[in-house]
């Protein structure tokens, strides 16, 4: 599949003998909002940590455009200890520290908001420009480095302007109102130029109307910045509003797999949410 | 070279070593409990330690020693205790590199103080009879306090490990240590928690105080920051937490301190003969322990005992 | 706006720190014309020399510490390779014999860069031979940064600490080992290299002394070039880190590399430092070099402000003008005429001020800061800042009163 952006194959976490992803295979592709949904503990953010590297997969694959950015066996103590399915499909390690991934252009924001909280809007943004600039310490010292410099500020105004950011760049982060945190952390995600963007619960804590107006964001962020997107959320209104296809999650395993109606109507899904469905689409 | 001739070379070493190691101990315990339960390296548990000579030097020129010992005991308490009502309780809710920093500044505080009153003069520690006797042990003489350090170790660490694992505030403790928030949320009185490590950490740290001093020609202000650091790296060894783990450290790093302190001896002519002239070994008996750091942290950052940390993202 | 093209011109603001600069040198230039090394007054000289080196040591612990969050108490082993380094390429030839005086047949480094170049082309020479010799000490130091990075940068923040503290000690006990003694003098004081006295200039006559000015030159130019790395994409990223290591992590900011790197160049100015404080003690004895010096750069740091390059330098300057003029007197008995109190027999002059009071003061008011002004005196934010908010009352505050003029009116 040429328009591949993430692909997930037989991914398994295994923590001491708790399995909390379980051979979960998943595809997203070019353009396409992708959810990924489950109750509490189902695995989802484990699952996303092992994508952006900061967890080592127990066994299992992850692809980027194709190319193998993740890849594990059982290996030292878990060789004995594994319970999980696929033992010996894999063999290989490919392993990236969470900046390496990023630099491949997968880019992600936390369920519970990380941003640099002492620093401006502005630096916020700032920051995650550094990665792809074209420096090195003595050009950035001496200012060698202006024409990059000046390249990153334009760039950062620019998306803060598109972000309806740019009247709060010198407020410090940690100033901004819950809803606006969330999306100037979504704003310096984007910033890294990412070609598939990683969301974790965009909508967790916000009242309906923020959800409404993250739904509406998140969808204007894909047409702006042909992103692909991959989030996790427990606001099935949102789920069920602007994402192509959802893949379920429980107790780690892939239960369901679809589009908004069939999985609506899934018998499995709503056992695993049992109320939960009802509830949330209020 | 005869068997008999080896342990005539290393007994020695390995005697005193253990009586060091046994008194890093003690200090370590203190270490150990506060770091895990506040996450605080208390730079100033050395500090405390070589207060706790002073007080002795001074309370032996104005007391007879059975109430000069009980005195300075119960001043080194009331210091550990103060310490942490004035300079880490008003923090609990900072960062921790804050309280980190106030406990540079106790330690700070502490010596500049002791310098003030000794005058920066080393001062002779007093000798308290039967203990700093010399004895002679299969050959080799030493002070009777080498040859009880271990076994008093011993008997404070079951007595403390017998309070944590059946007394209420023991349990306490030990849940504080676990999770520092839930245990505040189940109705643990965490400040009188906090108050009891330190009460026991510097009571301990007395007791080493005086076995350490009184094998130790005086007492000057930065006499305490040595072996308070060499204490905090005996807990991180054993795993910070584990009161077993912080003796076993304590007992490692004095036995290897002495042995490379005679590096020279035991490696020259005189002794194996490995050696045909000096090599100043000596040079690196105390930065050893941080070798011994470093190795411990790179390959088994949670010590001997203790349990992995977790860290959630 | 104002923020893209701040790169290239340079403000007003900009225009008036370079003005005070300049002034500032210049009177110290004079001012050292005018004092007399036998004056009072020369404890101000004296205190400003040693200030604008600590300045530099404050700033950058400050680089580590505050700018990014990693809590490193190695400072004093790094001071020591600085000063070991300098006094070692600068100890004249003919000096050498007296110098390792355990040694004086085998010691290994026979090179003066001051000398040499002296001899060369005369006093220019040796100022160039200096400058080489303290360059080298921040250079071999960043070495032995990045060596000691390997392993500690790794470490959680706390063990970090105390890893650093240790790698300090190992540092001061290779230095004063008997096997390497051919190379550091195993401990013994290295003495007699070139100092700040060899930097005045005789024109017709009359001697200039330029001491005081050239050690605050080197001072003030090495920490502009921390304020400008501060500022800098590398100083966002650096302070991205001491925010949140794993979004700074997130946003492709390698950790480990970028640590490395502020290890590496805050030690290589504290190398430089420690070369500068070389220079201003004549003397470099390795046991001085012990954890408590690297506390009180700690306190320096903390008093200033964590995260504020103008705090480092006001706190600097505030601990050597306290300690080494202000609060003199209380450890020689007098101090604002409280030594004249008698209570009882008890004279506080004689029983109190006496040696080692000064640092008990210190060390309280420390405790003070420390307890109850968390942020320090200027917290995260510099001078500038504070200029303008200073401003901006005033300003207010006639408008205010213009106002009421006119409605009075």
């Amino acid at each position: 599949m040429a328009d591949n952006v993430l692909r997930l194959e037989n991914l398994t976490m295994q923590f001491g003998g708790l399995i909390a992803v379980d051979d979960i295979s998943l595809d997203v592709n070019k353009g396409e909002i992708v959810a990924l949904i489950g109750p509490n503990g189902a695995g989802k953010t484990t699952a996303f940590n092992c994508i952006t590297g900061v967890y080592e997969p127990t066994n299992g694959r992850v692809l980027l455009n194709g190319e193998i950015i993740s890849e594990s066996y059982p290996r030292g103590k878990m060789k004995d200890a594994y319970k999980g399915k696929n033992k010996g499909t894999y063999n290989k390690v490919v392993r990236h520290t969470p900046d390496k991934i990023t630099y491949r252009g997968i880019a992600r924001t936390f369920q519970n908001i990380r941003l640099f909280k002492a620093l401006t809007v502005f630096e916020n943004v700032m920051i995650a420009k550094h990665m792809r600039a074209k420096q090195n310490i003595f050009t950035a010292t001496f200012r060698l480095n202006w024409k990059e410099e000046r390249r990153m500020r334009e760039e950062t105004m620019a998306l803060l302007e598109e972000q309806n950011l740019a009247h709060l760049k010198d407020h410090t982060a940690s100033s901004l109102p819950y809803g606006l945190q969330r999306r100037l952390e979504i704003a310096r995600a984007l910033a890294t130029d990412p070609s598939l963007l990683l969301l974790d619960e965009p909508a967790a804590g916000m009242n309906p109307q923020e959800t409404q107006e993250i739904a509406e964001f998140i969808r204007s962020v894909r047409e702006k910045y042909k992103t692909t997107i991959l989030l996790i959320e427990h606001h099935m209104g949102l789920v069920m509003q602007i994402s192509e296809r959802i893949y379920v999650l429980d107790f780690g395993e892939m239960i369901a797999h679809g589009t908004p109606d069939e999985i609506r109507s899934n018998q499995k899904v709503i056992g695993a949410y049992l109320g939960v469905v009802e509830d949330a689409e209020n | 070279m005869s068997a008999y001739d080896v342990f005539q070379l290393f007994f020695p070493y390995i005697l005193s070593g253990i009586s060091i190691g046994g008194q890093y101990a003690l200090i370590a315990i203190g270490y150990s409990m506060v770091y895990s339960i506040l996450r605080l390296i208390n730079f100033a548990h050395g500090d405390v330690f070589m207060v706790g000579g002073l007080f002795m030097v001074f309370a032996a020129a104005s007391f007879p020693l059975w109430v000069a010992i009980p005195v300075v005991i119960v001043l080194v308490v009331l210091l550990g205790f103060l310490i942490e009502r004035v300079a880490y309780k008003p923090l609990r809710t900072a960062p921790r590199m804050s309280v980190m920093i106030s406990a540079i500044g106790v330690s700070y505080l502490l010596q500049n103080l002791a310098l003030y009153f000794t005058g920066g003069l080393n001062r002779m520690y007093p000798a308290i009879p039967w203990i700093s006797d010399t004895i002679s042990i299969f050959g080799v003489t030493t002070r009777r306090v080498t040859v009880i350090t271990p076994f008093l170790v011993v008997a404070l660490v079951f007595i403390l490990v017998w309070l944590i694992n059946n007394t209420k505030i023991g349990i306490a403790m030990r849940a504080a240590a676990k999770d520092f928030d839930t245990s505040q949320l189940m109705g643990i009185k965490i400040n009188s928690v906090i108050s009891t490590t330190f009460i026991i950490g510097s009571f301990l740290a007395a007791i080493g105080s005086i076995l350490f001093f009184t094998s130790f020609p005086g007492v000057f202000p930065a006499a305490g920051a040595m072996p308070g650091l060499k204490a905090f790296v005996a807990a991180v060894f054993g795993g910070i937490g584990s009161i077993p783990g912080a003796v076993i450290g304590g007992l490692l790093i004095g036995v290897f301190e002495t042995l490379i302190r005679g590096g020279d001896i035991i490696l020259g002519p005189a002794g194996l003969g490995i050696l045909s002239g000096s090599m100043d070994i000596a040079a690196f008996s105390d930065a050893f322990t941080f070798v011994l750091l470093v190795v411990i942290l790179v390959f088994r950052p949670s010590g001997l005992f203790g349990e992995k940390p977790t860290d959630k993202v | 706006m104002d923020v893209i093209n701040s790169t290239k011109k340079i403000s007003t603001k900009n225009l008036t720190i370079i003005a005070l600069l300049v002034a500032f040198f210049i009177l110290l230039i004079i001012l050292e014309q005018v004092i007399a090394p036998t004056d009072r007054m020369n404890m101000l000289l004296v205190s400003l020399r040693q200030g604008s080196i600590f300045a530099l040591l404050a700033v950058s612990m400050n680089l580590l510490n505050g700018f990014t969050g990693l809590f490193s108490l190695g400072h004093a082993g790094f001071m020591l390779i600085g000063a070991t380094t300098y006094a070692l390429f600068s100890i004249p030839l003919a000096q050498r014999t007296d110098v390792f005086l355990w040694f004086s047949d085998s010691y290994l480094i026979r090179t003066s860069f001051p000398e040499v170049l002296g001899n060369a082309i005369g006093g220019p020479g040796m100022i160039m031979g200096m400058l080489i010799a303290i360059t080298l000490a921040g250079l071999i130091t960043a070495v032995f940064a990045f060596l000691v990075g390997l392993p500690v940068l790794r470490m959680r923040s706390d063990y970090l600490a105390i890893a650093t503290l240790g790698f300090a000690e190992i540092i001061r006990a290779l230095i004063m080992w008997q096997g390497l003694g051919t190379l550091t003098n195993a401990g013994n004081p290295l003495r007699n290299f070139t100092r700040h006295v060899d930097l005045n200039i005789t024109i017709g006559g009359q001697t200039f002394g330029l001491i005081t000015f050239t050690l605050a030159l080197l001072s003030a130019i090495c920490i502009f070039v921390i304020i400008l790395i501060v500022s800098s994409s590398y100083g966002r990223a650096f302070k991205a880190i001491r925010e949140d290591d794993i979004a700074a992590e997130a946003m492709g900011i390698n950790l480990f590399k970028h640590k490395q790197l502020s290890f590496c160049i805050s030690s290589f100015f504290v190398g430089i430092g420690g070369a500068l404080l070389a220079i201003f003690m004549g003397t470099v004895a390795p046991i001085q070099f012990r954890a408590a010096m690297t506390y009180e750069f700690l306190l320096i740091v903390v008093l200033g402000g964590i995260g504020s390059v103008s705090g480092s330098v006001i706190g600097a300057m505030l601990f050597v003008f306290a300690s080494m003029w202000w609060l003199r007197g209380l450890d020689s008995g007098a101090f604002l005429g409280l030594e004249r109190i008698t209570i009882g027999g008890f004279n506080i002059g004689e029983r109190v001020f006496v040696s080692g009071f000064r640092l008990v003061v210190f060390s309280v008011i420390i405790m003070c800061v420390v307890l109850f002004f968390r942020r320090g005196l200027l917290g995260d934010k510099e001078l500038p800042y504070y200029v303008k908010k200073l401003k901006d009352t005033i300003v207010t505050r006639i408008t205010r009163k213009e106002k009421a003029g006119v409605s009075d009116g």
